[in-house]
Order: C-alpha cells, then structure tokens, then sequence
C-alpha cells in the first residue's frame, strides 16, 4: 500500500480552556492517499473547518497526530512548518484572501516566489494554473476587476500551482453557479486523479459526488462514511 | 403518458418511419426511456387515428411507412412546448412512506434508517458523477468529440436530472434528521434542576432556544413520552 499524503491519527482540537472549552474535533483519524479525494460533510458546527486547518497545518491537534508527507505536524518547528505549507499544501478557503494590490498571476506565483523560484518560473506557473481553469484573459487583473467568481477561481488556481500534493478546499464553489462549480471540481478531480490527495469540505452532497469516499462528522466526531467506487 | 407528444416532436423536423423514430428518440432522450418498435407503430397507429399523423407516400422498398405531422400534430406540439408539464401530483414513493412510518413508529430507529440510506443514496451519487465525468472528459475513449452534439447535451440533461434528484434526497434526509434531533432534545437535556418550577424548566433547556420545527410538517412526532407538563 501507497503511503497516505496526509494522516490525523486521533485528533483531538480543543478550543478555549477550562468551562468554555469546546471540543471542536474529538478523536478523529483520516487518511488520504495518493490520488484520492476525500470529502467532509456535516451539519455547522460539526468541526468541518477545524478538521481542514489541522490538515493544512494551519493549525496544531490539542492531541494526536498530524502527518502530511510523512513529516508530523506537532514536531516541526515554525519556520518549517511554514515552508511545509508553501510546499506541499495547496488551500482554497470561503475567504478568498487574494492581495488587492497584486494582478491574478502575481497573486498566484507569489508562493512560488516566497519559496525563492524566479519571477519568470513564477509567472509561468501562474499563467499554466489558469489555463487549467479556463482563465488566461484574468492573468493581468487586480483583484478589484474581476467578479466574485472569477476571484474565486483564481484563487483555486493559486491552490493548484506548482507540485502542491495535497489540496485542501473549504466550499470551495461558494460564490459560483452550479455549471462554473462543476468545472472547478472536475480541475480538483483531475488533480487528484493526477496524483494528489484531496480534502473538500462542503455542505452540497452534489459536491461531495466528486469524492472517492465521504466522511460524516457530527460533534468532532466521525460518524459515518460513505464510499462511491 | 408523454410519448406520443415526444413522438410528434421528433416528426416535427421531418417525415420518419417507425424504426428511425424509435432511433432518434432513444438517442435525443439519453437513452433513458428504451422503446420497443411495437410500441412506435401502435402509437403512430393512435396518432394516426386522432389525425394527428398521416402516413407520407407508400411503404418504400423494404416495407416502412414514413409518417408525417398533420397541421392538426404541428399545433398538438406547439402546445406541449408552450405548456408547462403537471408536477404537483405526488409520485407513490416507497422511501416517503417508509421514513414517515420510521418516526412514527416507537421501537423503529428511524436514525438508522436515514443513516444506511443516505449512505447508498451518496455511494449512488458518486457512481453518477463519474459517469458524468466520463461523459464531459475531453480525452476519455467513448466520447471523441470536442464540440458538445445536440445529443449529448440530452445525455447530459438526462444525468444531471438522475443527480439532482439523488441530491434533493439527501438534503432531505438532513432535513429530516435535523427535525428528530429538534424534537428529541428536550428529553435528552440534563434533568433540571430541582428549584426550577416545571414550566420554566421546559424554557430552561438549551434546545429550546432554538424556533420550534414547523406544525404544519406532515410527519408525526417521534414516539417518545413527552406529555408531561
Ligand atoms: N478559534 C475558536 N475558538 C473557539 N471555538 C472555536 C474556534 N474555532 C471553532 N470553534 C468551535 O468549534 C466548533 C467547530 O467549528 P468549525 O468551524 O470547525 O465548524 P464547521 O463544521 O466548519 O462549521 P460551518 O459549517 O458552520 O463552517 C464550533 O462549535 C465552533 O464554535
Ligand atoms: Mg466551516
């Protein structure tokens, strides 16, 4: 067997101390291996999101285990984890989070660059990442010039540039119609079918048949699990 | 039942036999709705009877019949196309009846029974999903051409009816489990504590903080002793 992109081992994230301690996700193991995408549904609340942070190393386990490409999330120190990020993990997340004062290509290189590639081989990436979503006319505009959509999209397209294995995606479609929607997870199904390992959080079971396997969470915990193939 | 009007449509581009028709309604409607030769020449028959079809000429060299529209087919389908096709008269399904009886009936666990079958009801949606990625994908073996044909967008219209239809029943499942975990609060909050007059405990229960599910919904309450007040 291939070895998983990324692992939670028994995860547990407690948020807060003492009598306002909320146990946001509660002994929850996850593995997705290469060329898998996994999805995460629930009711609000259900620690979806928090799930999502801890697997993109935005966050650390209160307890238990975080491995993305075999390296434990829980012994790395700062900078590191940092470039851990940079590296391996793509995220797309409801806030979009795209710099207003940078073009859709300088804001989708920018990883690349702060990981010390050339602006030539960052722009070439950037420009690459949004041909696959369809989007080469935007390599030039700001943030401000484009619609809520095609913002979206571009910051899908700066999730998937350069060998990022891992794709993390927190409803990813929101602000998308239904037929631009489904072009961007067919791009994360064809990542993921290239190679990747997936992990999409959403409340559209619509979405979620994009997935190889669904997990259920209720409470922080997993309740349930459904697989498609 | 809507053949004979489907039929009338496809004649409508032009005279055709009975074989042909059957041909190019299996193929325009995404070969969804299989039809047996006999039953194109009986319909025609009828048609034919109503004055609605006439046969075109005599039988050609191997016996077949070309039928064409009378004015009297042509207005018959403008009209269908005009008017919008009767919905509001529920279909007998065997899930609505099974999961109303869930919850009403006391030793059911109609957790269960959402649970198992919204697990097929996402395993389905995922087959259908990838039948429709097989469908769109540019490069996949069936499919060869770039341009979408007139008869693969029916493909299509047919697959992502299959795909709503599975979605709206997982929404709602949801919906329905969200109801018995409304209603079954109240017991299963935390006994109250003793000082409280029993009125006001009711109040008292975190869950009651949230709107009461709607009166009007047709699902009887969860068989579980909940009249003492
Ligand atoms: N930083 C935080 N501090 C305190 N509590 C938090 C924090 N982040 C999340 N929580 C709590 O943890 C629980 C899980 O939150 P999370 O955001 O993971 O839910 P979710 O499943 O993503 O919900 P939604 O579908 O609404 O986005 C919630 O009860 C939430 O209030
Ligand atoms: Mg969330």
């Amino acid at each position: 067997m291939t070895e998983p992109i990324l692992q939670l081992i028994d995860c547990t994230r407690v948020h807060g101390q003492g009598e306002t301690a909320v146990r946001a996700l509660d002994g929850v193991s996850v593995q997705v291996q290469p060329g898998e995408l996994v999805a995460v549904m629930g009711p609000s609340g259900s620690g979806k999101s928090t799930l999502l942070n801890l697997a993109g190393a935005l966050d650390l386990p209160t307890s238990g285990q975080v491995v993305i490409s075999g390296q434990s999330t829980s012994q790395l120190r700062p900078d590191d984890l940092a470039a851990l990020r940079r590296r391996k993990v793509g995220v797309v997340f409801q806030d979009l989070n795209l710099i207003p004062s940078l073009t859709a290509a300088e804001n989708i290189g920018l990883p690349l660059e702060l990981d010390g590639r050339r602006v030539s081989e960052a722009r070439r990436a950037a420009v690459g990442a949004l041909h696959e979503l369809g989007l080469d006319d935007l390599a030039d505009r700001y943030p401000d010039q484009m619609s809520g959509g095609q913002q979206q999209r571009v910051a899908i397209a700066r999730a998937l540039v350069g060998e990022r294995r891992l794709v993390l995606a927190d409803e990813p479609t929101g602000a998308l119609d239904s037929v631009t929607g489904d072009g961007v997870l067919a791009v994360l199904r064809a990542r993921c079918d290239a190679g990747a390992a997936g992990l999409l959080v959403t409340h559209e079971a619509r979405h979620a048949g994009w997935a190889d396997r669904v997990i259920y969470l209720r409470d922080g915990k997993v309740v349930d699990e459904a697989v498609g193939r | 039942m809507s053949v004979p009007l489907s039929l009338l449509a496809l004649l409508s581009q032009g005279p055709a036999y009975g074989a042909r028709i059957k041909a190019d309604f299996e193929e325009r409607t995404g070969r969804a709705f299989p039809l047996n030769v006999g039953q194109v020449y009986t319909t025609l028959a009828r048609l034919e009877r109503d004055g609605l079809v006439v046969a075109d000429g005599g039988p050609d060299d191997e016996g077949r019949i070309p039928y064409r529209l009378t004015d009297a087919g042509r207005a018959e389908v403008g009209t269908w196309w005009e008017r919008p096709v009767d919905r509001t008269e529920p279909a007998r399904d065997e899930l609505v009846m099974k999961l109303a009886l869930a919850v009403a009936t006391p030793d059911v666990d109609a957790h269960a029974v959402i649970q198992h079958q919204r697990t097929a009801a996402m395993a389905h949606l995922q087959r259908l999903t990838r039948a429709k990625l097989a469908l769109s994908a540019p490069g996949s073996p069936p499919q060869t051409e770039p341009v979408p044909t007139p008869t693969s967008l029916s493909d299509e219209v047919v697959l992502e009816h299959r795909l709503y239809a599975v979605e709206s029943e997982l929404r709602w499942l949801d919906h329905v489990e969200g109801l018995l975990l409304h209603r079954r609060a109240p017991q299963s909050a935390p006994a109250p504590s003793v000082t409280l007059p029993s009125a006001a405990s009711a109040t008292a229960a975190p869950s009651a903080a949230r709107p009461a599910p709607d009166p009007s919904t047709p699902i009887s309450r969860p068989a579980a002793p909940d009249t003492r007040h």
